[in-house]
């Protein structure tokens, strides 16, 4: 029981000194610093984000923003837990809202069934496009960084295409599709803007969580992570594990497009899955959480509170909603650059020669520092 | 006719950004830092130079005021990877993003305008025979950088200290103050990259102006191998689909088809590349890699 506590206050000793608690306290400072900058009272813009973004009028906007947050900080996170960065989210994303929007249009089913068709088409074409660029590293030897980000661009300009040409809503000034049929929409829980969406991206949360414990595959990922030659090494098969990593990412990117396409306003509209940034929101969320599965899903949270508490702000206190992106970077730049809280020295009375009781002294903190990205 | 000189000219006049970004990313490269945070330090370079012209009334006092800015942004690479050790491709991704959100947010707090800004008295940089001056600076600067890194003992050290830190630190050379270099450089290059961006064919500043120019300097960097000849060549064929691109769509192609093909065009050329070059490998080696 005693152990168990001075075990639990030893690990928030621990959660309160890591480069998590550092990067996001220096970020919530710095974004002071700017709104002292600009004229604004901090405490007030602060308390505008938190209440904009959690109040009775703003939770609903918050859990919808954050269905694509979470949905884009998974896709990003799996591959990332075995080290790999796929930066062609927004093509990914895009591809699966153009097929949604396709299949919701064209399908001959009933409207339930072509829901789930919908959903299906926008997975399955996020995941062949991501695979695409897993090849690209596996087989031509250019890496995923590169090759996801590069295949990216044409996609985004194809589905801008397809909605400005082909599949454009005849007599609309935007470029847009038809809107979907009737009953061709995911249920939205009451009146609210939150839709089933949420339901699956929170399960696959779930899955990631279960897949990352509890299985062989999970403990690969991880392993490979952490030192992708000695996995190699044990047997880890990193090509096949490469192409199924960034093919699962690719498939929650499409998921998340198409839940886009299949919610308000129920149809493609050009830019609009990428123009909040979810790619970018989620890359940081999984960054700042090291892609461990529960740490994801609370940094999404965090950032969609941002992203929408932004808003709010902009609107009480004059300040631009943009700053809470150059927040969400700075939390990234402190955290890569590995900061943290300097070690409290305290001279323990009853210990003359100023001996630390823990046995961390700071010979301990060097390995500690190793394992951030584990 | 399709392949005149006018596509030269117009290809001649796109790759300057892209050249001026890949030079600095391929010294950081010599260096042993990998910078991908060129895509960042350019757009700080474009906000900077187009805030100073158009407060100072000086395209030049502008373009000076880029490189300082940038190379002050490349700081954070600097001190993030080679004092604090900390992991390259992170920190180079947050400072793109700090930068789009950083040059959005002064955007608006100093000019209070979203998405762009341009202004008829917003005076840009003057043409001299038809280029930018700084096209003619990126050009020396391709110059001077093989020169640099191939004779003179500066880039000697440089490359020593990208290969083998250790070798060069027994040596008395310190790897640091020649990584801070690299960096810093790179910074004054991609905030000249912005300058010309920003002020050169186009007098104006809108969000993320940079459009993944500076991703496409990274793949320049890869693709010349980091030698300034090599990375000439690349931006070279960059500024020819992008210039072969505005010529279709003149000719009636899409702009959606033609604004993909730089991007495609170059990962056409890093297929081909390292395709030869690990056919070249498993000749020499006897093994297919």
């Amino acid at each position: 029981m005693a152990v168990a506590r001075i075990k639990g206050a030893a690990r928030i000793k621990g959660a309160l000194r890591s480069p998590v608690t550092f990067s996001v306290v220096a970020g919530l400072v710095i974004g002071a610093l700017f709104l002292i900058g600009t004229g604004a009272d901090p405490l007030a813009a602060y308390r505008a984000v938190v209440t904009g973004s959690l109040g009775a009028d703003g939770i609903g906007s918050t859990l919808s923003t954050g269905t694509s947050v979470l949905g884009m900080s998974l896709a990003l996170a799996i591959p990332l837990r075995a080290g790999l960065i796929n930066l062609g989210g927004d093509g990914q994303m895009v591809l699966g809202g153009i097929a949604a929007a396709v299949t919701g249009l064209y399908s001959p089913l009933p409207a339930p069934l072509t829901v789930v068709l919908a959903l299906l088409a926008g997975i399955a074409a996020g995941a062949a496009y991501a695979a695409l660029a897993a090849l690209c590293e596996n087989r031509f030897g250019v890496p995923l960084l590169v090759s996801s980000l590069l295949l990216s661009y044409p996609a985004t300009s194809f589905a801008s295409y397809l909605v400005r040409y082909p599949l454009k809503e005849p007599g609309s000034s935007l470029p847009q599709t038809r809107q979907l049929p009737e009953g061709v929409a995911l249920p939205a829980f009451g009146t609210s803007t939150v839709t089933i969406g949420l339901v699956l991206v929170v399960l696959a949360a779930a899955a990631y969580w279960f897949a990352d414990r509890r299985t062989a595959v999970g403990y690969e990922i991880r392993m490979t992570g952490l030192n992708a030659r000695f996995a190699a090494y044990a047997g880890v098969e990193r090509k096949g594990l490469t192409l199924r990593l960034v093919a699962t990412s690719g498939a929650l990117a499409g998921l998340v497009g198409s839940i886009g396409v299949l919610s308000f306003p129920y149809r493609f509209l050009d830019g609009s899955l990428t123009a909040p940034g979810y790619t970018w929101t989620g890359l940081t969320a999984a960054l700042l959480a090291a892609a461990a599965p529960l740490g994801t899903v609370l940094a999404s949270f965090f950032f969609a509170v941002l992203q929408v508490g932004g808003l709010s702000m902009e609107r009480t206190t004059d300040v631009p909603r943009e700053l809470t992106q150059v927040l969400q970077a700075i939390v990234i730049v402190f955290l890569a650059a590995r900061l943290r809280f300097p070690r409290l020295r305290r001279r323990k009375p009853e210990g003359p020669d100023g001996h630390e009781p823990d046995g961390q002294g700071p010979a301990a903190q060097k390995p500690a520092a190793q394992g951030e990205f584990a | 006719m399709f392949f005149d000189s006018d596509l030269l000219m117009s290809a001649l006049r796109a790759l300057t950004p892209i050249l001026l970004a890949a030079l600095g990313g391929a010294l950081c490269e010599r260096a042993g830092v990998f910078n991908i945070g060129l895509e960042g330090m350019m757009l700080m370079g474009c906000f900077t130079a187009v805030a100073t012209s158009w407060f100072t009334g000086s395209p030049w006092l502008g373009v000076l005021a880029a490189a300082l800015a940038a190379a002050a942004y490349s700081l954070i690479l600097a001190v993030g990877t080679v004092t604090l050790r900390g992991d390259a491709v992170v920190l180079g991704i947050a400072m793109n993003l700090l930068a789009v959100g950083l040059t959005s947010f002064l955007l608006r707090t100093i000019f209070g305008v979203q998405g762009t800004f341009d202004d008829p008295s917003l005076a840009g940089l003057p043409l001299v025979g038809g280029f930018s001056p700084l096209a003619y600076l990126a050009w020396a600067a391709v110059g001077v950088s093989a020169l640099l890194l191939s004779r003179h003992v500066w880039g000697l050290r440089l490359r020593g200290v990208g290969e083998a830190p250790d070798a060069a630190a027994t040596l008395g050379v310190s790897p640091a103050r020649y990584k801070y270099a690299a960096v810093l450089l790179s910074g004054v290059l991609c905030g000249l990259a912005g300058a010309q961006l920003a002020l050169g064919n186009v007098t104006l500043f809108s969000e993320n102006m940079t459009a993944g120019r500076g991703w496409i300097a990274v793949v320049a960097v890869m693709l010349g191998r980091a030698l300034p000849l090599g990375v000439l060549l690349a931006a070279l064929l960059f500024g020819l689909a992008e210039a072969a691109g505005f010529r279709l769509q003149g000719l009636g192609m899409p702009q959606q088809a033609t604004d993909a093909a730089p991007y495609v065009v170059t990962l056409v050329a890093l297929f081909l590349s390292t395709a030869q070059r690990r056919r070249r490998n498993a000749r020499t080696t006897g093994v297919a890699s």
